[in-house]
């Protein structure tokens, strides 16, 4: 574990899930939501977690953005909060 | 007394991030940003179990480095010092496959309610189910008219 890192990850982490909810625009917060999955993924990497990493990328990161970009583009893009 | 609290610091963000979560799940009126906050709380629990199986201290990903660990020959012996624990890990894999399923069911219902109701608002939902319940003509068709 190299603390820096994991500090500089973790607060990117943050930052994506504050981003995630606070975009009113559902697309680019599904988007993000991807961008958060894919750091933790990093992160648990560093932490030595390689099996939970690469099925956090395939599955959290990549099926679930497809699932989430699908079902946004068949209901409304727009949010009011 | 700071830097035992520090030390912890994967925990302290577990923290954060649950509570971003629970806020976004109770908070946000949008369903689907609610959806979003429940894959936040989830992958905060998920964050809180591969931590408590760091090791501090040169451990590194759990496969044996000698080929011949039957030996009886002390220098052979494993020592758990040197490998992370996998047993958190290997219990957040199902949690992983477990959070992409309910992910996919609550999708699914999310593009049903959208076709009954046109809307996502929460609170319009809450509005039409009303009228409904109340033989008034609902607010969409209302607007259509």
């Amino acid at each position: 574990m190299i603390w820096q890192l994991d500090i500089v990850l973790l607060i990117f982490i943050v930052i994506c899930a504050i981003a995630a909810i606070n975009i009113k625009d559902l697309m680019g917060a599904v988007i993000i939501l991807g961008a958060y999955s894919f750091f933790m993924c990093l992160l648990w990497t560093e932490m030595g977690a390689v099996d939970v990493a690469f099925t956090e990328a395939a599955v959290g990161a990549g099926i679930s953005t497809v699932l989430f970009i699908a079902a946004v583009n068949k209901t409304a893009r727009r949010s009011k909060d | 007394m700071t830097e035992y609290f520090l030390a912890k610091y994967n925990f302290w963000i577990y923290v954060v991030l649950m509570m971003i979560g629970l806020y976004a799940m109770m908070g946000k009126r949008n369903l689907v940003k609610k959806l979003i906050g429940m894959n936040i709380f989830q992958t905060s629990i998920i964050l809180l179990f591969v931590s408590a199986g760091v090791k501090k201290g040169g451990a590194t990903v759990p496969i044996l480095r000698h080929s011949d660990y039957g030996s009886v020959h002390a220098e052979h012996l494993i020592r758990v010092a040197d490998y992370l624990n996998p047993l958190p890990h290997v219990l957040m894999l199902t949690a992983i496959v477990v959070s992409i399923a309910t992910t996919g069911v609550a999708l699914a219902t999310l593009i049903l309610i959208y076709k009954r109701y046109n809307t996502l608002e929460e609170d319009e939902i809450m509005a039409i189910r009303k009228d409904i319940r109340s033989y008034k003509t609902p607010r969409i068709l209302r607007s259509k008219d």
